[in-house]
């Protein structure tokens, strides 16, 4: 299981000028990048409202979904979506109304809606944000090689179709299906304080699935699971290898079908990039969520392990892990220049040399717990409101090669593909499944198990790190399916990784 | 129901006479309020309405969701430029052999109107009754519309407005009880009820942690638990194409090399459920057993794989997962649980479950919220957070001992793009092992 070649330098994605040049849109009917900040700019100013404050964020969605399963084009779904929240605060309470009506009589109304609200929860109201800044900044963002056409539909469904066709005739193979999704986003926040924050993002999931079946166990392989996703555009399917991958996904299937089962007990354990970003997302993300240190979401999403008086002070890992908040990366899905409030996103170490630094809480979360945070409030669409979520959330690289960590391992296994993951609300007992297993003895790969499953518990896991890969093992991954807040949100968020050690972990198999 | 109307009359005429359409509508008006700390953390409304429009034509299809904005004459507009991208769409696709079509025109129509309460009004009762409490919780409510009309003069029509209030009291120790309240008519009495009923239970989860070792323990699973467990059966389990492609946790229960226990009988029954009796690709929903006394009988089939599997479609969405799902009752008295119990795990919630091994039906997750320890039929103590690890096929399988006479109506929650409309009637189960791992 190499690692996927670093990626190659890529066009900058910064803050640029507002002379912005129309890309090519495949499949979908939209006017020019940013065609309705003019029209919406002058929409804001022409709002009333006795607000001490306001802001507007528009968003325009449009994307395509396409499958071919078992050599048959499956139908495109296409979607168009856009829409506003308009939020309020008034005298330190905040509000806000969405709205699918983006003519000014209904971001009128909405805003009217918005003040009614914030008016009617006042005297219950958790928060007094007088005295909390506001972003007053002006930027425009862009994906990387947003200005490059993307294939056509039909262009994509033969690729779709040939990658299908490459699935190695087998009766034992008895699902297979090869996707492509693309959704292409455009954002536009403007507030009463001047910030005039525009961007233009597409996010681009290739995916290969096959299932394989011997009338008593079935296994399933896929490229990458669900978090094969950049930033980009064609480069993107070329990256994460799209083509050519089918019959060694197939293959692979076929070699868990004869695999054995996975052994039981400790042993090192040896997490590829496609698994280290779960255990990343799960047990390092959600519990540095400042919003639910501070209870927000104890009733839904959880809580967390870790305590507000633990930044600065809490070993979280051993000195080997480095973990960065890092908007930088271009192709990463979640890299931009400001988050959905208006903050400005840099790069941030959240835990250096094991030690916690600081909380994934954007700007109110970081006025209601009187710490430093990030810019990562943010929300799934414009009918959701910004919350603490995470972005890029990455690992630093080190310095060994995937050949110096497994020399290194006398009894262990290699884990890739993450398939299965159950952790409790505070984010501290987990339990984790991969697709694809070998058995390291002695310093050398051996055999491939089935059914690779480990358990452990967050706040002892991190310290139990032992070899943490170099930049040849380092991969720029994300998944768009990040579940989290009341009303509930799905959002992308982007990990990178390299592989990495940690010791004496207890793993187990299957049942079958 | 009228705009929806207009814009299905347009599409008809719009349409050649090769060409055919499905059109579905989801719109809802809904008041979001956040509550942490017994006090409104965050609150808003959001208003949004949008089409799916499927354009059939010489054996080809394809799906465009399009957003409206409320503005008949706009929302036309944005239906012709989506008519005219399918129009464009369709050439570029090879035919499809698994399209199939109902060309019946029936008619569905359900409304109800019953007049939600004034926001104010919900925020003092719950402001009241959380006096001194550490509430956290979320309430949802509003009006919620599902349609949906062909070219063959199929009209389904949904309506109805409903609130849910889900929300957890937490002790200062940190444990906390999980409750709700939702319908179409809120009644301030059932709502001070129930929240009383949670609050009983934070006497309880006040007493010192048992601490368990992992091993085997009998445990009672409220319809709350037992309906995590049901949920990620429902992910793909009772699919006709994910138990064809070998991707159902129940493969081996519909191959019949596996049973569960004879009193596990398990229907997704859209009759007088909250949901929409059609499906969104234009069939009426049918009720469907799916599991008959612990053995596989019915699957749930969409278009696609009843042409794909040569089955009857039965209404199935997309995704071919219930939203009405219905546990048949047992003969356990709700005052003989704990008795009957002796002594083991009450168990209110589990968490955040997934499968160990998907075609072997193993699952993992938590306990989560009001968990006791009980010895002897009384309830000792709190429990710190477990993991399971353990077989469908046993849990409800061999190592079931009975279910609750009386079952719980519960409402989903859930809000991802939309507010959803699915529900689950269970009853409690009793378990005689049940595996804790961590």
């Amino acid at each position: 299981m190499p690692p996927i070649a670093p990626d190659p330098p890529m066009q900058n994605a910064s803050l640029i000028s507002y002379s912005v040049a129309c890309p090519h849109r495949a499949a979908h009917k939209e006017g020019p990048m940013f065609d309705h900040h003019a029209t919406l700019k002058k929409h804001f100013d022409a709002l009333r409202t006795t607000a001490d404050f306001f802001s507007l964020r528009y968003v325009r969605e449009s994307g395509q979904y396409l499958s071919v399963r078992k050599n048959v084009a499956e139908p495109p779904h296409l979607n168009h979506d856009e829409g506003v929240m308009l939020t309020v605060r008034l005298n330190g309470v905040e509000a806000y109304a969405a709205t699918h009506d983006i003519s000014l009589a209904g971001l009128q109304a909405a805003l009217e809606r918005a003040e009614q609200q914030a008016l009617r929860i006042k005297p219950h109201a958790l928060l007094d944000l007088r005295a909390q800044q506001v972003s007053s900044d002006v930027a425009d963002y862009l994906s990387p090689e947003l200005n490059q056409p993307f294939p056509a539909l039909s262009d994509c469904y033969q690729l779709l179709g040939d990658e299908s066709a490459a699935v190695p005739k087998d009766e034992r193979l008895v699902s297979w299906d090869v996707s492509l999704g693309l959704t292409q986003v455009e954002q536009i926040y403007l507030n009463s304080a001047g910030a005039e924050l525009r961007q233009a993002q597409r996010f681009v999931f290739p995916g290969v699935s096959v299932t394989a079946y011997d009338s008593t166990d079935s296994q399933t392989r896929t490229l990458g699971g669900t978090n094969f996703g950049q930033q980009g555009g064609y480069d993107v399917i070329r990256r994460f290898g799209l083509v050519g991958a089918a019959p060694r996904v197939a293959d692979e299937a076929l070699q868990l079908l004869l695999a054995p089962n996975t052994p039981q007990g400790p042993r090192d354990l040896l997490l590829m990039p496609d698994q280290m970003i779960l255990q990343i997302h799960e047990s390092i993300g959600h519990p540095l969520e400042l919003d639910r240190i501070l209870g927000d979401e104890r009733n839904y999403a959880g809580t967390s392990f870790v305590k507000a008086s633990d930044f600065g002070h809490l070993q979280y890992g051993s000195r080997l892990l480095n973990v960065t908040f890092d908007p930088n990366i271009p192709e990463q899905l979640a890299s931009y220049s400001h988050d959905d409030d208006g903050s400005a996103a840099s790069k941030q170490f959240l835990i250096r040399e094991g030690l916690l630094l600081k909380p994934l809480g954007g700007a109110l979360s970081q006025f209601r717990a009187g710490m430093g945070g990030v810019a990562n409030s943010r929300a799934s669409s414009w009918n959701r409101p910004p919350i603490d979520r995470m972005a890029n959330l990455n690992i630093e690289a080190g310095d060994q090669s995937l050949a110096q960590m497994i020399g290194g391992i006398e009894s262990g296994i290699l884990m890739s593909t993450n398939r299965s993951w159950s952790i409790d609300d505070a984010r501290n007992k987990f339990q984790f499944g991969c697709e694809w297993g070998q058995l390291i003895e002695n310093g050398e790969l051996k055999g491939v198990v089935k059914n690779p499953n480990y358990r452990a518990i967050s706040a002892q896991f991190w310290r139990n790190l032992s070899a943490v890969g170099d930049a040849s093992t380092f991969q720029v991954l994300g998944t768009p399916n990040c579940g989290k807040g009341e009303p509930n949100q799905v959002i992308r968020v982007g990990h990178a990784s390299p592989a990495c050690v940690f010791s004496n972990v207890d793993v187990f198999g299957g049942d079958a | 129901m009228n705009d929806f109307k207009a814009l299905v009359q347009w599409l008809t005429q719009a349409i050649t006479d090769k060409e055919q359409f499905h059109l579905g509508y989801a719109a809802e008006a809904s008041e979001f309020v956040r509550f942490n700390h017994a006090k409104v953390r965050q609150a808003g409304q959001v208003q949004q309405a949008s089409v799916n429009l499927k354009l059939i034509s010489d054996g080809r299809h394809a799906d465009l969701s399009i957003t409206l904005a409320g503005d008949s004459e706009l929302d036309r507009q944005r239906l012709a430029e989506g008519l005219q991208q399918l129009r464009e769409t369709l050439p570029l696709l090879p035919p499809d052999p698994y399209l199939l079509l109902n060309h019946d025109a029936w008619h569905s129509h359900n409304e109800q109107a019953q007049p939600l309460p004034e926001l104010a009004q919900v925020l003092a009762e719950i402001s009241q009754a959380a006096d001194a409490l550490d509430l956290v919780g979320f309430y949802a409510a509003g009006p919620i519309s599902r349609g949906f009309a062909s070219s063959d003069g199929a009209f389904g029509w949904h309506q109805a407005n409903s609130f849910n209030f889900d929300f957890s009291l937490f002790h200062a120790n940190g444990e906390a009880v999980k409750a709700s309240y939702a319908g179409h008519t809120w009644d301030s009495a059932e709502f001070a009820r129930r929240l009383q009923q949670a609050r009983d239970q934070l006497d309880f989860l006040g007493r010192p942690l048992h601490t368990l070792a992992p091993g085997q323990y009998r445990a009672y699973l409220a319809p709350a638990a037992l309906e995590e467990i049901i949920g990620i059966i429902t992910w793909g389990g009772f699919s006709a194409q994910a138990i064809a492609s070998k991707g159902s946790s129940l493969q081996r229960l519909y191959a019949g090399e596996q049973h569960l226990n004879e009193r596990v009988t398990v229907q997704e029954r859209i009759s007088g459920s909250l949901s929409q009796a059609f499906s969104s690709e234009g069939y009426p929903r049918s009720d469907v057993t799916l599991i008959d006394a612990g053995q596989a009988s019915g699957q749930l089939v969409n278009s696609r794989s009843a042409a794909e599997y040569g089955l009857s479609a039965n209404g199935a969405s997309g995704d071919e997962s219930p939203s009405a799902l219905q546990m048949a009752a047992g003969d356990l008295a709700h005052a003989d649980i704990l008795k009957q119990l002796g002594t083991g795990l009450y168990i209110s919630n589990l968490w955040y479950l997934n499968y160990s091994d998907l075609p072997a039906a193993r699952l993992t997750g938590m306990t989560r919220f009001a968990t006791f320890w009980v010895e002897d039929g009384e309830i000792k103590a709190p429990v710190s957070t477990m993991r399971f690890d353990d077989s469908v096929y046993s849990l409800l399988g061999s190592q079931l001992e009975a279910l609750t006479a009386e079952r719980e109506l519960l409402l989903s929650p859930s809000t991802y793009g939309q507010r959803n409309t699915a529900s689950n009637l269970l009853p409690g189960a009793l378990i005689k092992r049940l595996t804790l791992t961590l």
